[in-house]
């Protein structure tokens, strides 16, 4: 069970093991299928649309493999052993996003909307500028329990990101949900995606220090240990927090996003199973009184209930329904099994948000079953390293970061695309990576950045001693 | 710590997983529907996307196709055309880029985009040689000078109304004409000019409801034409054994259980009479004392037989006809001479006609010969098939004379044509409250050329607001019509 302190074994597919390879070569080959995989899919695009290969083939395939070789070599010197495989999967994910961005951009359709400026080349930007992000976290956090020294300030920092879309003048009200900064000669900002790993950091440094507390300090009913009224506090005030964030910025999405990172890492802090249990009525009772009040919250859930009678509704002309979330399902169900193949779908008919929130629609209609499963099963993947890493950690602060991260990575994935599939009411949230926006792609290459330095000082050889007492031997002597 | 890791690491598979299998439930199970949803704007661009197949009648196309106006965000290719819309929208339907498709168009609508599995070959081969998918055709059963023989003749009455003419032999469709009609290119694309046409044809804006398909769609209370499903009723169920012995029928008739008299029109020789006699004059004493003598059970069941009581897909449905199952006598014997509650689609009055002409059998009605893929070979070839038998052979004979002295020497003496023998039934019908309304004129008929077939049947039915209330009787309006549509596929077959 307690892999990170058994050093004896010498598993090589577990990152805890000593003495490890560091693996910079498996990942450098893999980087290379990353690349490759989006060149050729741009070209499939170019030939499917204009019956040629695309002129910005060569500067696209260059741009891409450049900015995964910059990655990389960051890696190399700045974090030698880190998982091989989180960089690769990222990229991978990042370079289909900007094809089908780009294959959007391609669409008449959405060319005619007003507004409409190609995004394809300012996602390219993002993406340089979300690598530079990467690198720039490895070399200035060289080892990630220096985050512990800000908890405080973190929580300071996250409530000021999550309340900057209502300061008036400096929030968008963007098609109902208020998550949006406008900030003058820069274009738009979500801070919530920042805030993600802000808060994350926040959790981290408290739990850690009060999970014993938590933890200990429980009586024990009816097969579950419930918390001590004043050990609620925390757990509280964050419920509260997400409810005000429903509430006054009507984003179903960030909230949940927040409530449920916490409550996973207050469980992994604590080890108590009741706080599964509170989290979940909590998160149920919040979720059903707001739905219940909240009209923009209400109309979305009306709408995920019935996307055919919203159709309906938006194509009479009612104001405030759209048709979106029933053209992306019929996306998906035209893609079928095997897809239409690169630019021969019809997704463009999503109109607004097409290459944001609904992007995943594109890649269900074009790539069919088989390519969403595939995209699926990467995200997946980097949620498990993520978690490996977090295994594999040596400190606790450690530990609950990487969970803290990867846990809201794959609460982020399910709530968009299990909207975007009408699994769930929809959010205004974006599939990390792949969908066009500068704060996600910034926000998340920062993500992985933390994660790949977290499971390089997990994978180092020769550990550098902790600044803090081990709290796993302090464990072994409890009774 | 580990502990609870690992049962993150689960549920976030699990997650995962959740995920995937709503998207084998959205991209594998629901897929079908949702591709084919009439909703969803890919069919639309689909079905437009190439030159789509035709409609063919004796070889020639009746639709067509042409590139659509290049101006704003069009993402339909390709535009329906129509030639002599108006005369065969009840057989083609309408495809329309702004208002889906019905009828032939929609049915087939695989065949025609050619996106049909029966032509996935093709397909497959035309994608491997870079040729553009191309649609396959619908022949047509219909008979063109039949087709505007009926559509001129009611037009020409100018009353709300409709033909169809049945091969009895086959069931093939020769004709299948709805008075007032539309011309389904006037709204074939999607212009604002389309729009409007579009909203003038609308049953709201338009009394006169030209986009209604009456061959099929309406039905009318059937009046006299109906008395040959009670003569069928009367043989059958050996009643009487003859056309021509005494049917013992008293004259004033007063309906059982009531003490209400059935009347005739005008003094007709009805007493006693034969059941010649009785169809040749239409008496409605005769025959409803026919329909209370048998009851309802033996009238509902010859009258399913014919094909009431059931939607028949030629491949277009057509409304179904009613003969009521909870009548007493009274009721009973006004239904057998077509009033109460009976109706019936044009469609099915010529099935009437067409089973007594082709000795006893009832064949069933089909529009569409057979499916073509764009290189004109055969995909399938519609057989003949037979529905019912509600006539034996001997008792058809007998029903066809009673028939041919109506047009020799009764009521229908207008659809008399030389060089053929004429079998025939006027019926006029009331209907409204208190009957205030304006009759129909029905006539059903069959001709028997020299060498004993029977090449065609006819229903044909007027609804005449216009003219003089005394003036409509189904051999004056409707029998010059089931003339000129007999004689056209009589001479076309010469």
């Amino acid at each position: 069970m307690s892999s990170t302190t058994n050093t004896s074994t010498h598993h090589t597919s577990t990152i805890g093991a000593i003495g490890a390879p560091s693996r910079r070569n498996t990942e450098l080959a893999l980087l290379v299928f990353a690349v490759v995989i989006p060149v050729f899919a741009y070209a499939n695009v170019g030939l499917a649309i204009n019956d040629q290969v695309p002129a910005g083939l060569l500067g696209y395939g260059l741009g891409l493999g450049l900015l995964a070789g910059v990655a990389h070599l960051a890696v190399r010197k700045f974090a030698p052993y880190a998982d091989p495989l989180l960089l690769p999967l990222a990229t991978l994910l990042n370079g289909l996003g900007l094809v089908v961005i780009w294959r959007l951009d391609q669409s008449k359709l959405l060319q005619s909307l007003p507004n409409f400026a190609p995004a394809a080349p300012r996602q390219l930007l993002y993406t340089a500028l979300g690598i530079a992000m990467f690198a720039a976290v490895l070399f200035f956090l060289k080892d990630h329990r220096v985050l512990q020294r800000y908890t405080y300030i973190s929580m300071f920092g996250a409530l000021v990101l999550l309340m900057l879309p209502l300061v008036p003048g400096l929030g968008a009200n963007i098609y109902g949900a208020k998550i949006w900064i406008n900030i003058p000669g820069l274009g738009s900002l979500q801070p919530g995606e920042f805030a993600k790993i802000v808060l994350a950091v926040f959790f981290a440094g408290y739990l850690m220090v009060k999970r014993d507390a938590l933890a200990l300090a429980s009586r024990r009913f009816m097969g579950l240990y419930l918390p001590r009224g004043r050990d609620l506090g925390p757990i509280l005030v964050v419920w509260a927090i997400s409810i005000l964030i429903l509430v006054f910025e009507t984003d179903l999405g960030t909230s949940l996003l927040f409530f449920g990172m916490f409550v996973i890492m207050l469980y992994v802090a604590t080890e108590r199973t009741s706080w599964i249990v509170f989290g979940l009525l909590m998160s149920a009772v919040g979720a059903v009184g707001v739905a219940s009040f909240e009209p923009h919250v209400k109309s979305r859930v009306d709408s995920w209930l019935d996307p055919m009678r919203e159709f309906t509704l938006s194509r009479q002309g009612v104001a405030g329904h759209s048709e979106q979330l029933q053209q992306a399902l019929w996306a998906f169900g035209s893609g079928g099994t095997l897809g239409t193949g690169w630019g021969q779908g019809h997704s463009d008919l999503i109109r607004f948000a097409a290459n944001s929130d609904f992007i995943l629609a594109t890649f269900g209609e074009e790539l069919g079953l088989a390519g969403i499963m595939a995209i699926l099963l990467i995200y997946g993947l980097i949620v498990e390293r993520g978690v490996r890493t977090a295994l594999a950690a040596r400190d606790p602060f450690g530990k609950l970061l990487a969970v803290g991260l990867s846990g809201a990575f794959a609460l982020q994935v399910f709530v968009v695309a299990g909207g975007v599939m009408g699994l769930i009411p929809l959010t205004g949230m974006t599939m990390p990576f792949v969908a066009y926006g500068g704060s996600s792609v910034l926000a998340n290459w920062a993500l992985i950045g933390i994660l790949i330095r977290i499971s390089d000082t997990a994978r180092r050889p020769a550990p550098a001693p902790a600044s803090n007492p081990d709290a796993e031997m302090t464990q072994v002597v409890r009774p | 710590m580990n502990k609870p890791l690992r049962r993150i690491a689960i549920f976030c598979g699990l997650l995962v997983l959740t995920l995937l299998i709503r998207d084998n439930w959205l991209q594998y199970v629901k897929a079908d529907n949702l591709r084919e949803d009439p909703k969803n704007r890919r069919v639309t661009i689909a079905r437009y996307s190439t030159p789509r197949g035709d409609i063919v009648v004796d070889g020639d196309p009746i639709t067509g196709s042409t590139e659509s106006s290049k101006t704003g965000l069009n993402d339909l290719k390709y535009k329906r055309t129509y030639k002599n819309g108006p005369m065969w929208s009840p057989v083609t339907g309408y495809a329309s880029q702004a208002f889906g498709a019905n009828q032939l168009e929609s049915i087939e609508d695989g065949i025609l985009t050619g996106d049909d599995d029966r032509l996935f070959f093709r397909n497959t081969l035309d994608m491997i040689t870079g040729k553009e998918r191309q649609g396959g055709n619908i022949v047509t059963t219909l008979n063109a000078a039949a087709q505007k023989a009926a559509y001129n003749g009611l037009k020409a009455q100018g009353g709300k109304g409709a033909a169809v003419a049945i091969e009895p032999s086959t069931g093939k469709i020769l004709a299948l004409a709805s008075y007032p009609s539309y011309d389904p290119s006037v709204f074939a694309g999607n212009s604002n000019d389309d729009a409007k046409a579009w909203k003038d044809l609308q049953k709201k804006y338009n009394p006169n409801d030209p986009m209604l398909n009456r061959a099929l769609r309406e039905t009318y209370p059937p009046g006299s034409t109906f008395k040959v499903v009670t003569a069928a009723a009367a043989l059958e169920n050996g009643l009487y054994k003859t056309a021509d012995e005494n049917t013992k029928s008293p004259l004033p008739w007063t309906m059982p259980g009531t003490t209400t008299q059935l009347k005739n029109e005008g003094s007709i020789p009805c007493k006693n009479a034969t059941m010649r006699i009785a169809l040749r004059y239409s008496c409605n004493t005769v025959f409803g004392k026919i329909g209370a003598d048998l009851g309802n059970d033996k009238m509902l069941a010859e009258a399913k037989k014919f094909g009431f009581d059931a939607e028949q897909f030629t491949p277009i449905r057509s409304s179904s006809s009613v003969f009521s199952d909870d009548m007493n006598q009274s009721q009973t014997a006004l239904s057998s001479i077509g009033q109460y509650n009976t109706a019936a689609t044009p469609l099915q009055m010529a099935m009437v006609a067409s089973a007594v002409a082709n000795g006893g059998k009832l064949m069933k009605p089909y529009m569409v010969d057979k499916l073509q893929s764009s290189n004109l070979d055969t995909l399938t070839q519609t057989e003949p098939q037979e529905l019912s038998q509600p006539l034996t052979s001997e008792n058809a004979q007998i029903l066809q004379s009673m028939m041919e002295t109506v047009v020799k020497e009764g009521t229908g003496t207008k659809a008399q044509i030389s060089g053929a023998t004429v079998g025939g039934k006027t019926g006029t019908a009331q209907h409204g409250v208190e009957n205030s309304e304006n009759p129909y004129a029905w006539f059903i008929s069959y001709a028997r050329l020299s060498d004993g077939s029977a090449p065609v049947a006819v229903a044909v039915v007027i609804e005449d607001d216009q003219a003089n209330r005394d003036d409509i009787s189904g051999g004056g309006l409707a029998a010059p019509i089931a003339k000129s549509v007999m004689e056209a596929v009589i001479n076309a077959k010469k």
